[in-house]
């Protein structure tokens, strides 16, 4: 088990290699110049190449990724061009928003996929299972910023229930925390209820199929027992594959619905950065993201031991 | 969004239905509710997106300040380049600067369907060159493979919108960064195939014949991969024309005067409350050509076991 | 039996979860929520020109002298001055009672220092320094101004309004050379910056200062007294979707939108929620730059026809929509400023497209391709391009509309490549009142070719002759002649085209009083009353 931990863990670090220089050329094959932009509308072009080289911008690229990637190793993510302020503070500041947002997603994706799921499969091709089929379809269709103006103008402003934006502090009290994410986290859940519904269907069926679950219902189980007890614990590995990939993915979704919900977290915090040409903060939170995304598949791939003892590592 | 790799999964685990001998398999493509419905649907836009100078369109670049905000089936002018003035019915309304929102839905079902089509065949197209190479260069497939999964780690929307913002949005420069992050997908489907495929003894028998690898992969692996690759390749589509939309929302899409329903939404967002046509019209005609789409692809994953595939 | 239980229960926790934030929505009177009109990135009003960091500055920093809304010149920081006869030396007393942050009170050095590094980085501020000769602090309430020669806009440059305006910031922060910015952001303003609640991109917040010693008058502009009534108020950075600010503000989640899109402004007058005040005697101008150093503005010809083709009322049109926001005025200087004339205007009030297609046939233009570069982000201005694009190509110009975000379009307007390489042929852009009312400050008048401080780089020695003879006089009717030749003369050579003024809408709740007229967005002065329901 620790060697199988060892070996995984060993086997990231080339990952992550890859993905920082492939983040570096992102950022540094571009026609945009941020001393520019930092500069102001006024600027000389004097002004502009002072400032270029205070930036450590006018250096051959080898030493500048050699640089950036030293200081990471470190923890230290450099300064953002954008903002006075170090980029770890900065995604510090916009992880909790973040993570508060992805955490009430999946929570809620979770909580509803897998028992329609379940149901789907148990009634299969009757009216609920095509129901959810169609559904689930229309679900991946529909972009997320179609759907979060649709539902801000009919719950939060016509009927008043919920806000129409921002986020709260959970340090600021957990109600109004929970208020302010309601309406945000069922936008972005109605992708990965699609999904997980369908792949829990789609493995549930699979299990029901087998030996065990006609023994099962002939010792005479009540059917619930049957379809928790152990159609579901049997199907368990995929529907942990594909929550896994749905967390990882969420940064997708994120980066919408922090935009038109005003939350200031991570998502934005990326997109705004690309817009200012903030080079040390496209690379920090892209390498940031990648190592959550790694370190997430690493955690779903030591999950399958708790729900299959016949894997062992 | 990751839909096409979990149910690759579910194809191969549940969702390829049992063998039935009689039909041969393209004969049960077409049988297909789902094939026919997608497919039709398919068909229908794009004739629509061929046929849009001559379906009542006006060019979707010609504004008029005195037209702004119009609404759905409202009478208005347009000004020609020639300086003309003409009467136009706004079936659609028209957007704050005073554009046929119409005419820009028509074209830009152009335009969607050419990102979509474009972003499956260039994924494709890198996804099997990388996988075959990969497959059967050992000495490449470690590095490949470790550069794939850099790849894979890196959230895909990040790259699209790091990349668009980076050179200038265009039609290639879009294609290229939605297209990107499938590749990885694609070559590890090619890639396990190929490495399954190569153990199967027919093909040990061909090596020993001498065939030459070239066509070893044209002859016998390539075949197999049609299948699961035309899956991937629709479920690739519809995440590209999403994608576009939502890089357009963002700001960093293809220039605003390219007509796309992801620029039309985005510049009505301002004004979605009062004004919601802007939104309404190209997200329906949005939903349903990436709903078709999908539900092509299901059709299609659902009758191509890869199993069957070897009968093709 | 458990599922109506169970949904009382959850009836019941929606019920408290509601009230306790719809008690929130409403707002503390105590707070004041704002919704700027862009993300506030930089923190020093020195080093960039940017409006947000100029507005965030003058929360929290002070002047020596304001602009009223008659753009009449009053002192703030200032008690009283003199000026010698033959206009060289200026002196200057600081008012009692004026304390830092930190409780430190403001002294001479302060105000040199400060005054010093913003002569660094200003327009206004560098023409100063060019002819001052020394400054000094003979107490350490006075200072004085040694001039080489006469210099007729000294009081403008210290009562300047807008970007760069010249805070008075503590010596050991002003010493902070002028292209690094600051670390330390200790004011003597009617605000103090709350740092450790500073989250970019999220808010930024301010405290009462409670020491502040307003002065008298009435505030009026940047002058008068700056009383602050809120505890606390908040910028919020987050919140940049045009639609979702409307809805906030409608909620009562936030208090007023700064900068609000012309296309919610009927929306926003029919809601009796909300009330639109009017704080501007002055807008703002929108106009269009030409690249005087490529093909094909590098022609004088050209650039007339393409100005005599911009008529304003298309562009007011397009960009603004509302009538009441814009009107047209031929003149460069903003209608309703001192220096505004129709002087040289003919060109483009008396014109029409005809006109404009014959003189660009007139002119050998070659058909080189305009690149015109368009920013999408910004709504204020991001249809302006559009227009120009249609009305270049109506006159015989062939037009190449670029698209990209403001960020890429400021650094690329500083490219002198050709713009085949990188460059560009024109953008449009907008400018606030006070940035524009005088050949100084109006940086698109500079025409030093390659030197000029401001992009387009037109070269013409007549008018850097008619600016120079402007900055020296001091008699305000020769100015007024001046500024009439400098802009008759900036029409002929065709430094750029003015596109209309229009008037910018700030709106708020109903509850919030206390409004003035600020030609910007100061927000000192206002109140807010019981909420309306």
């Amino acid at each position: 088990m620790l060697n199988f931990l060892a070996r995984r863990v060993a086997a990231t670090i080339p990952v992550m290699l890859v993905v920082a220089v492939l983040v570096f050329l992102i950022t540094r094959l571009t026609p945009g110049d941020p001393a520019a932009i930092l500069a102001g509308d006024a600027a000389s072009t004097e002004q502009i190449a002072r400032i270029r080289a205070n930036l450590g911008l006018d250096q051959p690229i080898v030493v500048q990724f050699g640089i950036w990637f030293g200081n990471a190793l470190t923890g230290d993510l450099g300064e953002s061009f954008y903002y006075k302020a170090k980029v770890v503070a900065l995604i510090g500041h916009r992880l909790e928003p973040t993570l508060s947002l992805a955490a009430l997603t999946i929570a809620i994706a979770v909580l509803a996929a897998v028992p329609l799921g379940v149901l789907a499969a148990w009634r299969f091709g009757g009216w609920f299972d095509r129901a959810l089929m169609g559904f689930s379809v229309l679900g991946f269709s529909v972009p997320v910023f179609v759907l979060a103006y649709i539902l801000i103008w009919v719950i939060a402003l016509k009927l008043g229930l919920l806000p129409v934006q921002g986020y709260q502090r959970i340090a600021d009290g957990v109600l109004p925390w929970l208020y302010h994410l309601i309406l945000p986290s069922i936008t972005l859940s109605v992708i990965y209820i699609a999904l997980i519904a369908r792949v829990t269907r789609a493995s549930v069926l699979e299990a029901l199929g087998e030996d065990y679950i006609r023994t099962a219902r002939a010792k005479g189980l009540p059917e619930a027992r049957v379809l928790v007890g152990h159609a579901l614990a049997n199907a368990a590995v995929p529907i942990a594959t594909v929550i896994g990939i749905g967390i990882a993915l969420l940064i997708g979704g994120v980066v919408v619905t922090e935009s038109v919900y005003a939350i200031p977290g991570l998502g934005r915090l990326t997109v705004d950065a690309v817009l200012a040409r903030d080079f040390p903060t496209i690379q920090g939170v892209i390498l940031f993201f990648s190592f959550v995304y790694v370190l997430i598949n690493l955690l779903v791939d030591l999950s399958y031991v708790f729900f299959d003892p016949r894997i062992r590592y | 969004m990751d839909a096409p790799d979990a149910r690759q999964y579910a194809a191969l685990s549940i969702e390829a239905a049992a063998v039935v001998r009689t039909q041969s398999v393209w004969e049960r493509v077409r049988a297909s509710w789902s094939v026919r419905l997608g497919g039709s649907a398919l068909v229908f836009l794009v004739l629509l997106a061929l046929a849009a100078p001559w379906l009542g369109t006006v060019d979707p670049t010609l504004f008029d300040a005195g037209s702004r905000d119009l609404r759905p089936g409202a009478q208005g002018e347009i000004t020609t380049l020639e300086g003309e003035t003409v009467k136009h019915s706004f079936i659609m309304g028209s957007d704050s600067l005073g554009r046929d929102i119409y005419s820009r839905v028509l074209y830009g079902t152009r335009v969607s369907l050419i990102v979509g089509i474009s972003t499956a065949l260039l994924a494709l197209a890198f996804g099997i060159v990388c996988g075959l190479a990969s497959g059967y260069l050992r000495w490449l497939d470690g590095i490949l493979m470790r550069v794939m999964d850099g790849i894979m780690a890196i959230p895909a929307i990040l790259i699209a919108i790091a990349l668009v913002a980076m050179w200038r949005g265009s039609l290639l420069t879009v294609v290229v960064a939605i297209a990107i992050p499938e590749i990885p997908r694609v070559t590890r489907l090619v890639r396990s195939l190929v490495l399954s495929i190569r153990e199967e003894p027919y093909v040990e028998a061909a090596v020993s014949l001498g065939t030459p690898t070239v066509k070893i992969m044209f002859a016998h692996i390539l075949p197999n991969c049609i299948a699961p690759l035309l899956v991937q390749g629709t479920f690739i589509c519809a995440l590209g024309i999403l994608v576009e939309a939502i890089l357009s929302f963002l700001g960093v899409g293809l220039p605003p005067d390219i007509p796309t329903w992801g620029n039309v939404m985005a510049e009505g967002r301002i004004h979605f409350n009062e004004y919601p046509h802007n939104i309404f019209f190209p997200g329906v005609f949005l939903a349903v050509t990436v709903l078709a789409v999908n539900i092509l692809g299901d059709g299609l994953r659902d009758t191509l076991d890869p199993k069957m595939a070897k009968k093709v | 039996m458990t599922i109506s239980r169970r949904l009382a229960g959850l009836a019941a926790a929606a019920a408290l979860l509601g009230a306790t934030c719809a008690a929130q929505a409403q707002g503390d009177p105590k707070v004041l929520r704002i919704v700027p009109h862009s993300n506030l990135a930089i923190l020093d009003p020195i080093w960039t020109t940017a409006y947000m960091s100029r507005n965030h500055g003058y929360m929290i920093y002070d002047t020596l002298f304001g602009t009223d809304e008659k753009n009449q010149i009053k002192p703030q920081m200032v008690e009283s001055w003199t000026e010698s006869p033959d206009h060289r030396l200026w002196s200057f007393k600081l008012r009692k009672g004026l304390e830092f942050h930190d409780g430190k009170p403001v002294t001479s050095e302060d105000a040199v220092a400060s005054l010093q590094r913003w002569g660094k980085r200003d327009s206004m501020g560098i023409a100063l320094m060019t002819f001052v000769e020394r400054m000094d602090t003979p107490t350490s309430d006075t200072f004085r101004i040694f001039l080489r020669e006469a210099c007729g806009f000294v009081l403008e440059a210290l009562a300047k309004p807008s970007s760069n305006v010249p805070f008075i910031m503590p010596k050991r922060v002003a010493d902070t050379d002028a292209f690094k910015q600051i670390e330390d952001y200790t004011g003597s303003g009617p605000y103090s910056f709350k740092r450790d609640e500073f989250k970019p991109g999220d808010k930024s917040v301010y405290l009462r200062n409670p020491k502040y010693v307003p002065r008298k008058e009435a505030p009026s502009g940047s002058a008068g007294g700056k009383i602050a009534h809120f505890d606390r108020v908040e910028f919020n950075l987050a919140l940049r979707d045009a639609q979702a600010q409307v809805s906030a503000l409608q909620k009562g989640e936030v208090d007023i939108i700064e900068a609000l899109a012309s296309e919610h402004y009927e929306t926003a007058k029919k809601d009796p929620a909300l009330v639109v005040p009017k704080i501007a005697n002055l807008g703002l101008q929108h106009m269009a730059r030409f690249n005087h150093l490529h093909k094909p503005f590098d022609n004088a010809a050209v650039r007339r026809a393409a100005i005599a083709a911009f008529q304003q009322e298309a562009f007011l049109k397009a960009q603004v929509g509302v009538k009441e926001l814009y009107k047209p005025c031929p003149s460069m200087f903003m209608c309703g400023t001192p220096y505004a004339s129709t002087a040289g205007s003919e060109i483009q009030a008396k014109s029409n497209m005809k006109k404009a297609q014959e003189l660009l046939k007139a002119s050998g233009y070659d058909g080189t391709p305009v690149v015109i570069m368009k920013p999408t982000d910004l709504v204020t201005i991001t249809k302006l391009p559009d227009v120009a694009a249609q009305m270049l190509r109506q006159a015989g110009f062939k037009v190449d509309l670029q698209a990209m975000d403001w960020q890429t379009l400021v650094g690329r307007r500083a490219k002198k490549d050709a713009p085949d390489k990188g460059g560009w042929n024109m953008f449009l852009t907008a400018w606030q009142a006070a940035d524009i009312a005088s050949p100084i400050t109006m940086a698109a008048l500079e025409s030093k070719g390659e030197k000029s401080s401001w992009f387009g780089w037109p070269s013409d020695t007549r008018m850097e002759e008619l600016r120079s003879q402007f900055m020296r006089e001091t008699d305000e009717a020769k100015k007024k002649k001046l500024a009439e030749a400098i802009q008759a003369r900036a029409f002929e050579v065709g430094t750029h085209a003015p596109l209309g003024e229009w008037f910018n809408v700030t709106v708020g709740r109903k509850e919030i009083s206390g409004w003035f007229i600020t030609n910007g967005n100061l927000y000192w002065n206002l109140k807010k009353g019981a909420p309306s329901h």
